[in-house]
């Protein structure tokens, strides 16, 4: 119980550091909410064109659009949370402190990020949302269950994006090339989850492809959770697998890069 | 006689310039593999949204009544336009951590005017990435659009590119004047910035008329591409513009110029440097 | 250089001064009742802000002549910085007139920066990925030195401050103490006839510190650049500067000699010593013990007496092992003397 408590501070500890950035924070709400426009024209005018892209119709579409927005910084999608300070921690070998620290240094970081996550849905999240909701049609269910239905699934979309980006970060003890990954991070972040175009929108095998990545686990699932577009437990599934699988994946890789840090240090 | 000093000190700020961007390419120069990684990458993430517009276009075949080769028209156009202003004041959003972390005074007791270096601070070849992106969408776009070609539509595009390019310049400078009041909020200018160039890869048929009035009377990007395109093009101008608005860039830039000067003039003076 | 000194006690000196201030000929630096008001918010609530003024300097007022050497202390927040970025164009007074050679540093930023060389202390202003030798060809280029005198600056700076092997080294590699060498030698290239340095010996180690100091020590008696450093280390003061001005919440408290500064401020050093084995308190005055820990004393005693004198006593009647002497607390000496000025204005009123 002791150790639950530890994480719990460290990701208050996360929460609180993003809290302290409040001018930031309203630069991220402003800027979030311009880019919420341009899209949400631009998704107008594309399903005028070809109404039920997707599966969605406008209204969804909208939708779709502002949870983008307010999922942006939440769940990191081109880069720029803990991945950042780790890789900062591994080019400086300031790591080699975090690995003697009696706690998981996945998990710490985990705990971090996620108090990351859940300041910047509070602080840059809700508010865009909010004005798409107030100024554009949306199709917002009102019943309690879907709402928390698509708490369940950010949840675990926090823990995918922290997943992904905890792998990109430690490729740092051997690239040593930071910029290069952050690149590649953002890339496939603003790509693959969706920012671009719904993966639902996605023609052919490309399509199938790319909805069958990781990435889909972050914005595509909490929006067809919140609309009722897919049956939440399969999405929770595919979550949760992406979500094991990239903690084993980076607790391995992890592992690797301690005995490279004990091997280079003696 | 005022002439005479304005010009010294552009020649100043040019060379002072010059100078900086030199030294951070040699900087860039010592880490080489990550430089050609850099470069990959930004060609990369500037042609994503390329990429975007052709998934769109996978679905339909007009995107508010504007076809893909069109549609390429203005997205390379604004592109290619942004990618310059990037090069060259692209780094400007550095300087709110400058300033935080007391670095900014350091330009501030050089013999160049601070514009210049702070322009030319974090200069990044890499950012060539973004142009030349830009310059084929337009050069394939320029071969597949449907156009009776005269003289003044000829000299539109290159004026268009070079108009583009100082209009967002202007935003640039601007977005750094505001950072030295609200120093955290460098994102902010992200919104006009980025915001600016991925809104003119649509065309303005998309918008509403609000929308539409606001970025051509009050944030004047309409005039990078948009207005200009139309004439280009043969279609419609966004608003009941008069048949000249097409040679406006120019003159509009001049006008960004002139006022985003005074911005930074106003935060320069204002600027009152950390701690104590 | 000459420097004579006239009945008023201001220092003369025979070098010629450009853009003559007003009358007074002598003056290289010039403040008259100099002002620096900030506006502050402060959160006082959830959205309730209050505005407030600060003075960080308020209605300073002194001169320093051409080749002098001043040290500028006081405690953090003092106005120290506030008056170093007025002095160079960083800021712009709120009030009070302001001239370096002849030249208001605000309105004409540029022009100025060519004859004054500023080191801040902890912010590099060497290229980090760079070889050292880079940062100077810039400052060749960017300050348009005649080839010539670059030349002959950069080997005397490369001599004194021993960067020979360095330069070529990238910056980022070098030590905090390579690298403040560094930076004073960036800052002389372009000849500046006025040198300002924020703590230039901040974290530095002994053998570094002792460097820099001969170095500027040897700029000032051989080129008469003019100095003006701020420091917390008295020792800089103690080996650099014949004149010392401290300075707190804004205003000028003291300006003169370092000795002087210890009278009115009637500080103490300490003597520490440890003797083979625990003793009662060591009677030694005027020193007296203010601390005991085992077999280790502490002794406070006057500044302005010798410590030679007391330690020769201490080791004659007592079984010493070891011994040190430790420098005043600027910050203490500041504290009496900001104690004692309000004492006096009471008595006075």
């Amino acid at each position: 119980m002791g150790s639950g408590r530890l994480y719990a501070a460290v990701a208050a500890g996360g929460f609180r550091r993003y809290a302290t950035y409040r001018a930031a924070t309203l630069a991220g709400v402003f800027t979030n909410t311009v880019f919420g426009v341009i899209l949400v024209y631009t998704y107008l005018a594309l399903w005028d064109e070809k109404p039920h892209l997707g599966g969605y119709d406008q209204a969804q579409a909208v939708t779709y659009v502002w949870l983008g927005q307010c999922l942006y910084s939440t769940l990191a999608i081109q880069g720029g949370g803990a991945e950042k300070d780790l890789m900062d921690r591994i080019r400086t070998g300031e790591i080699a402190v975090d690995l003697y620290r009696p706690a998981d240094l996945q998990l710490w970081w985990l705990a971090s990020d996620l108090g990351r996550s859940l300041f910047q849905l509070l602080g840059r999240g809700v508010i865009p949302f909010a004005f798409g909701s107030l100024f554009f049609p949306m199709a917002l269910p009102t019943d309690v269950t879907s709402w928390a239905a698509l708490l369940v699934a950010l949840l675990l979309a926090m823990v995918v994006s922290f997943g992904i980006r905890y792998l990109a970060a430690l490729s740092a003890f051997w690239l040593l090339d930071g910029q290069g990954i952050s690149q590649a991070v953002m890339i496939l972040g603003i790509f693959c989850s969706g920012m671009v175009l719904p993966l639902n929108a996605f023609p052919g095998v490309f399509g199938d492809i790319v909805r069958a990545l990781p990435w889909a686990a972050q914005l595509q699932m909490p929006a067809d959770v919140l609309m009722g577009k897919t049956d939440p437990l399969a999405a929770y599934a595919f979550q949760a697998v992406w979500a094991v699988v990239l903690l084993a994946a980076g607790r391995l890789l992890q592992q690797a890069a301690t005995r490279r840090v004990v091997v280079q240090g003696g | 006689m005022t002439g005479v000093v304005r010009g010294s000190r552009l020649g100043e700020g040019l060379r002072a310039y010059r100078l900086i961007a030199g030294m951070w390419i040699r900087s860039a120069m010592t880490y080489r593999a990550s430089f050609v990684v850099t470069v990959c990458g930004n060609l990369a993430v500037t042609g994503l949204d390329f990429v975007g517009i052709l998934l769109m276009f996978s679905q339909v075949d007009a995107l508010g009544g504007w076809r893909l080769p069109e549609i390429a028209f203005l997205y390379g156009l604004s592109v290619t336009a942004f990618g310059i202003a990037d090069l060259v004041l692209g780094s400007m959003d550095v300087l709110g951590s400058r300033i935080r972390d007391g670095s900014f005074d350091t330009l501030l007791v050089r013999p160049a005017p601070v514009l210049a270096q702070i322009g030319a601070d974090h200069f990044a070849v890499r950012r060539l990435g973004r142009i030349t992106q830009g310059t084929v969408v337009l050069i394939w776009a320029l071969a597949s659009v449907d156009v009776d070609w005269s003289a003044a539509k000829v000299l539109l595009v290159p004026l268009m590119v070079l108009s583009g390019a100082v209009i967002f310049c202007a935003v640039f400078v601007a977005g750094a004047a505001f950072q030295i009041f609200a120093q955290d909020a460098a994102e902010v200018q992200n919104a006009f910035t980025y915001g600016g160039t991925t809104l003119l890869q649509y065309p303005p048929t998309v918008f509403g008329k609000d929308f539409v009035r606001g970025v051509t009377f009050m944030f004047p990007i309409a005039f990078v591409n948009w207005v200009p395109a139309c004439y280009v093009l043969g279609r419609p101008y966004p608003l009941d513009l008069p048949e000249w608005a097409a040679f406006a860039p120019p003159l509009v830039a001049a006008v960004c110029c002139g006022l985003a000067g005074l911005a930074w003039r106003a935060g320069l003076g204002s600027y009152r440097s950390t701690g104590s | 250089m000459d420097v004579a000194v006239d009945e008023t006690g201001d220092a003369v000196t025979d070098g010629a001064v450009d853009g003559a201030v007003d009358g007074a000929v002598d003056a290289f630096i010039e403040l008259d009742r100099v002002e620096k008001v900030f506006d502050v918010r402060k959160k006082t609530g959830f959205l309730k802000r209050e505005r407030r003024q600060v003075r960080a300097v308020d209605s300073i007022s002194f001169t320093v002549a051409r080749g002098e050497m001043v040290g500028y202390i006081g405690p953090n927040g003092a106005g120290k910085s506030t008056t170093i970025k007025m002095l160079t164009g960083i800021l712009t007074p709120s009030g009070g007139r302001l001239r370096v050679a002849g030249i208001d540093p605000s309105r004409e930023r540029t022009r100025l920066a060519h004859r004054i060389g500023v080191v801040f202390g902890q912010r590099t202003t060497l290229w980090w990925d760079l070889p050292l030798i880079d940062s100077y060809k810039l400052m060749h280029r960017m300050y348009r030195i005649p080839d010539a005198r670059y030349r002959e600056n950069l080997d005397r700076c490369v001599e004194l401050l021993e960067l020979g092997d360095l330069l070529d080294v990238p910056v980022r590699q070098l030590s905090l103490g390579q690298r403040m060498r560094g930076d004073i030698a960036a800052a002389l290239l372009h000849d500046p006839e006025v040198l300002y340095l924020d703590e230039p010996t901040i974290g530095l180690d002994v053998i570094s510190k002792a460097k820099v100091r001969g170095f500027l020590r040897e700029l000032n008696t051989e080129r008469g650049t003019t100095v003006l450093l701020t420091t917390h280390d008295l020792q800089d003061i103690e080996q650099l500067c014949s004149r010392v001005m401290v300075i707190d919440h804004g205003r000028l408290m003291y300006d003169g000699p370092l000795a002087g500064l210890h009278e009115v401020g009637e500080s103490e050093r300490t003597l520490v010593v440890d003797l083979e084995r625990e003793l009662p308190p060591i009677d030694a005055a005027p020193a007296r013990v203010v601390r005991v820990e085992g077999p280790r004393q502490w002794l406070a005693f006057p500044a302005s007496e010798s410590a030679a004198a007391l330690v020769a006593r201490v080791a004659a009647e007592y079984p010493l092992v070891d011994l040190s002497v430790r420098e005043p607390d600027i910050e203490a000496v500041i504290a009496k003397m900001y104690a004692g000025d309000a004492e006096a204005e009471k008595a006075v009123s």
